[in-house]
């Protein structure tokens, strides 16, 4: 996790305005107000996650990202954030959209259901996989909408979105993502990390 | 009312042009103070009080010898905490306090005002009690919070002195009376008028007093600051020391019983013409029209880290108008924070035990200080 923290901060700037959407606890938006010297507020639909985020002197905003980004001008943030929670949406497609719009930048990052662990467990057992990015069962897991590293990139470049930075993220080590190993990281990362613009 | 209770009081010798047009000076504002003001004057917390409260925000009240109204939230380790802050608050102009309201006496006529005394607002009680920035020489607030009607004055303050708080929490409030505020105040107004005491406002140059009129307006007003669940859990349908019905208009019900309760505790602390003209105050109250139509400019000019909170089981402020003032903040890019704290006690939810309300005010006043 905390690696995942350190990539998404180095894609910050310093002296920015930064968006957490969905930021949970707040264990993010604290490390980045512990490591950069930046504006940063969260929000996030569970009412004790807020409140602990309150209690660790971080400024959130309950509410839910389908339907309470509208509220924010067009280009209000430098960056939003939008960590491992984008499968968990009703509609990703327009949440992607509002982030676009909100922030000048967007950091997106998503587990990835075509890591090969992943994929031998279904091949193999048969069952939805369960591993340590994924840890819920089918019918109880919060995740509606899973998608692969190669689904995003692609979903990104039909949309003529523009893929600011893509990284593969395993074992703690990082590597670019291109069209060329684009299947290979598909297969080998566990979590894709990628800044966006609209 | 308030004679022979020891109540502090500057005279604001500035004149105030009020909403109405008249102009009023030399009148006294009410206040009572809790902490120490430190050498910095950075610690000072300015707390407005809802409708029927008054200034003593925490420890006895001297007129009802009962606690404080916010005593959950202030005093010494509490939420906002006195040994830290020195935390101010003002009976509001139009009240029955202390402060210039309508059972002074008129100098012009040397009855006591009554009707006669002008209508007030929002605006008008806000920038009276800025004066009390003056007073103590204290250049920038560290904080003004309150609830409800107390939220109300938060926003207006903001508005009308966008440097002069470093954090604002408005709780539980609107930036603007509903149709269905406006109706149950309609209410109450109307029951204190329908009293034949009443007697056109001018009761206590009579030596009457319509305590049967603002007895009914106070229990109709305090079924609204409770829930549909809080009261069925509370009172259900349980009867008031008796085995059966008595086939009789007497308080059959424990809730009859404590409303009647209510509303005769009440009388007894409150002025019926108060009660009138501070709940025209908050009916007037609209920060949106006062910015055509658009709230984001009320704050525009200001600096003021926000916090708004709202409560679950609150319908008279519901989250829904309080989050309007978010969405305002939001718009402009202002700082602010927002959470909405399950609680089933209604819109009291903030006057009382409510701990994870507690715990967020004190979290967030005690992080922010910390900043400064």
């Amino acid at each position: 996790m905390k690696q995942e923290f350190k990539i998404i901060s180095n894609f910050i700037e310093k002296n920015t305005r930064v968006l957490d959407v969905g930021c949970g606890d707040g264990t993010l938006m604290q490390f980045l107000k512990n490591n950069k010297e930046i504006d940063i507020r969260g929000i996030e639909i569970s009412k004790n996650n807020v409140q602990k985020c309150f209690s660790k002197g971080l400024t959130v905003i309950e509410g839910d990202a389908e339907k309470d980004l509208t509220q924010f001008p067009d280009g209000s943030f430098d960056f939003v954030i939008l960590s491992q929670t984008l499968q968990a949406f009703l509609s990703p497609e327009t949440v992607i959209k509002e982030l676009l719009r909100v922030g000048k930048k967007a950091i997106v990052t998503v587990p990835n259901f075509g890591f090969w662990k992943v994929r031998l467990h279904l091949l193999i057992k048969g069952t939805m996989p369960i591993t340590k990015n994924l840890p819920d069962e089918w019918y109880n897991t919060p995740n509606l909408h899973m998608c692969t590293i190669k689904d995003f990139y692609n979903f990104c470049h039909a949309r003529e979105i523009k893929l600011d930075k893509s990284l593969a993220f395993h074992n703690g080590k990082t590597s670019s993502i291109n069209e060329i190993n684009l299947n290979f990281k598909n297969l080998s990362a566990e979590l894709g990390i990628f800044s966006i613009e609209g | 009312m308030n004679k022979n209770l020891n109540i502090k009081s500057i005279t604001i010798d500035k004149p105030l042009k009020l909403d109405c047009g008249q102009t009023i000076n030399n009148f006294p504002l009410a206040y009572e103070t809790y902490g120490i003001l430190n050498e910095k004057k950075n610690n000072a917390i300015l707390v407005f009080h809802a409708l029927t409260g008054d200034q003593f925000v925490s420890g006895k009240n001297p007129l009802t010898k009962k606690d404080g109204w916010w005593s959950y939230a202030v005093g010494p380790d509490k939420a906002i905490d006195t040994n830290k802050y020195f935390v101010i608050c003002a009976n509001v102009i139009g009240g029955c306090m202390g402060s210039f309201g309508p059972s002074n006496i008129n100098p012009e006529t040397n009855k006591i005002y009554g009707t006669d005394f002008p209508v007030i607002t929002i605006n008008d009680m806000v920038n009276a009690q800025s004066n009390l920035l003056d007073f103590f020489k204290i250049e920038k607030l560290f904080a003004v919070t309150g609830g409800s009607m107390g939220g109300m004055q938060v926003l207006q303050f903001v508005n009308n002195f966008p440097d002069k708080a470093k954090i604002a929490i408005p709780i539980a409030c609107t930036s603007n009376h509903s149709a269905q505020n406006i109706a149950f105040n309609e209410l109450g107004r109307q029951s204190i008028m329908a009293d034949t005491n009443w007697s056109n406002g001018d009761y206590s140059n009579q030596n009457k007093n319509p305590e049967k009129g603002l007895s009914v307006a106070r229990m109709a007003a305090h079924i609204t600051y409770l829930s549909k669940n809080g009261l069925q859990e509370k009172f259900g349908r349980k009867l008031q020391e008796r085995d059966d019905l008595k086939f009789s208009f007497d308080a059959d019900f424990q809730i009859e019983s404590y409303l009647r309760h209510q509303g005769s505790v009440f009388v007894d602390r409150f002025d019926a013409n108060s009660y009138l003209y501070i709940t025209r105050a908050m009916d007037y109250f609209d920060l949106v029209k006062e910015h055509d139509g658009n709230l984001s400019k009320a704050f525009e000019k200001t600096k003021t880290k926000f916090l708004i909170i709202s409560f679950t089981s609150d319908w008279l402020y519901p989250t829904s108008e309080n989050k309007e003032i978010v969405i305002a903040l939001n718009a402009i890019g202002a700082d602010v924070g927002f959470v909405e704290i399950e609680s089933d006690k209604g819109h009291d939810s903030f006057l009382l035990n409510v701990s994870k309300f507690l715990d967020t005010l004190k979290d967030y006043i005690n992080n922010s200080y910390l900043k400064n």
